[in-house]
């Protein structure tokens, strides 16, 4: 996290209470951040069920989007026909526009989880796959040259030498895709929901109850936020050798 | 790891449970890239015999195919024409008999110095307690103690080409290949490490094919030097060096044999290339 970063968010504040408490914007276009805090506290109970279903949502459409994605990303790396014939149909699934088609999903899987997910899968899928291609096929071709001498089998090759060179970039795959999944799961709510934080923030613009909407707003952001770290940790966790040699030579990760 | 059937005589004679060095042979070898834009010729009419357990070092100006022709040893390339033989064998596809070292180190990150060593026998499935030994028995022979739990990032460029040097040589491979293996090091640890893969020939007996592009390396550590010329690669000349195996390194550069050769070479290589 660098420095400038931490320093504009106090700023960012102070301008949305200065705008707030001058009065230089409606109320009931911008209210102030301590209406925004009273729904936050004296509403919690309500916010917390619908964060639980959109974080929920999110984190099952990241898990699939990142176990199809890794396949897929293996499969087309090592088969020409299938990457000419599945990158295409990528291509088309990420540029078609995930709000124009989701009213369709909830046409065909009804109001329950089902759409949300699909459309969260849908839109963290792609980085994905990318990510995951990228890094399998960004192995040293001496490092495989010396693998072929030790006799190694294709599946000793993939799990003791491809996979793990290919991590690095699946995470930074991984980063963007848990954000866009919060993005996905929200849209699918708002097509159509009864629960979850895109069904709050329809409610509370219906009932022009700005300070409940900015509140749902913050709490989006927030889930986003904790599960960009999460990721970010595991990384961490999971690879101290690139965070370290990372360390060394880069100077922000936020 | 598949043995030669055959020529398992080493020079030297190999300390207890070293691996029989093998022979090499080129027989008007050549080969030739072909893509869409255009035809290289790597290397045309190679001929090369290398007796088991020989040192053979190999300098020649950039892109003469001396790359190639290690490759083409290891069974990495098939050649264009002509034969290739390891161990009596002909060489097909990539031979497991052999080991490797490039002028990167080309390590494994995610694994300790002990661990990118084992590499070599987790993956020919080796007797773990076998092959710890044998690493052990490396890492005390290129001073590499102390450092078995450093990861690639925590080493010197010396210290990471050790790694890879003890990597090679784990399952006692009769033929050892290096290509420019320490074309990245300063001076200082550049002779170090040649005294040390000088004493390392001595005690394993293994055969080694070394390119270099340091006339004085080479001659330094070869019985003889086949000199390239540029593309397309042919061999120009072989010299013998006629030094004894075991060679101190600064009485060796003093020595008149060493000087003939290098100046030999030096004027060989001005000859056919102004530039290197
Ligand atoms: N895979 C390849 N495809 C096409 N040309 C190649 C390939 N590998 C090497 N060459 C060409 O063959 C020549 C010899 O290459 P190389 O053996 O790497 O030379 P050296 O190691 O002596 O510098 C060069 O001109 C190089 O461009
Ligand atoms: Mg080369």
């Amino acid at each position: 996290m660098s420095q400038s970063a931490l320093s504009k968010r106090p700023a960012a504040l102070v301008v949305w209470w200065v705008i707030a408490a001058a009065e230089l914007i409606e109320a009931y276009l911008v209210p102030s951040p301590g209406a925004t805090l009273d729904v936050l506290t004296s509403k919690a109970g309500y916010l917390w069920q619908h964060t639980w279903v959109t974080t929920y949502e999110t984190l099952l459409g990241f898990a699939i989007a990142v176990v199809v994605g890794v396949l897929a990303a293996v499969v087309m790396v090592y088969s020409s026909t299938v990457e000419r014939t599945l990158y295409p149909i990528l291509l088309f699934a990420q540029v078609v526009p995930k709000i124009a088609i989701a009213p369709l999903f909830v046409v065909w899987l009804g109001f329950g989880i089902a759409p949300k997910i699909l459309i969260a899968v849908l839109i963290a899928f792609f980085p994905v796959v990318i990510s995951m291609v990228t890094g399998l096929k960004a192995v040293d071709p001496e490092m495989l040259q010396l693998s072929a001498t030790m006799g190694a089998k294709p599946w000793q090759t993939f799990v003791k030498i491809r996979f793990p060179a290919s991590l690095p970039h699946l995470f930074s795959g991984l980063k963007v895709a848990v954000t866009l999944a919060v993005t996905g799961a929200v849209v699918g709510e708002f097509v159509g929901a009864n629960e979850g934080l895109g069904y709050v923030i329809l409610q509370a613009n219906g009932n022009l109850d700005t300070p409940m909407l900015f509140a749902g707003l913050l709490v989006m952001s927030l889930i986003g936020v904790v599960l960009f770290v999460v990721v970010e940790i595991a990384e961490k966790l999971l690879l101290p050798w690139h965070a370290s040699r990372r360390d060394t030579s880069a100077t922000t990760t936020f | 790891m598949t043995m030669p059937k055959q020529q398992t005589t080493p020079r030297v004679p190999a300390v207890a449970g070293a691996g029989p060095a093998a022979g090499v042979r080129l027989t008007d070898v050549a080969v030739r890239f072909r893509s869409k834009k255009r035809d290289v010729t790597a290397l045309s009419d190679v001929s090369l015999d290398v007796a088991p357990g020989e040192f053979v070092a190999i300098v020649g100006p950039s892109g003469c195919g001396k790359s190639t022709l290690l490759k083409l040893v290891a069974g990495l390339l098939t050649a264009s024409s002509g034969d290739v033989l390891l161990g009596g064998e002909r060489v097909t596809g990539p031979r497991h008999d052999i080991g490797y070292v490039f002028q990167r180190a080309a390590l494994l990150e995610w694994r300790s110095a002990l661990r990118n060593i084992l590499l070599q026998a987790e993956i020919r499935r080796m007797e773990p307690a076998v092959a710890r030994a044998r690493a052990d028995e490396l890492i005390r022979m290129t001073g590499l103690g102390g450092f078995e739990d450093a990861y690639p990032h925590e080493l010197s460029g010396g210290m990471q080409q050790r790694v890879a040097l003890c990597r090679a040589l784990l399952h006692e491979p009769p033929v050892l290949l290096m290509d420019e293996p320490f074309g990245a090091l300063d001076a200082l640890t550049r002779e170090q490490m040649n005294t040390e893969l000088n004493r390392i020939w001595r005690t394993t007996g293994t055969t080694v094919l070394l390119v270099t592009h340091s006339i004085s390396e080479a001659v330094y550590l070869a019985d003889r030097v086949v000199v390239m010329s540029p593309r397309p690669g042919t061999v120009t000349e072989i010299i013998e060096v006629g030094l004894p195996a075991e060679r101190d390194y600064s009485e060796t550069l003093g020595r008149p044999e060493f000087r003939a050769a290098a100046a030999h070479i030096r004027d060989l290589l001005g000859a056919v290339s102004a530039h290197d």
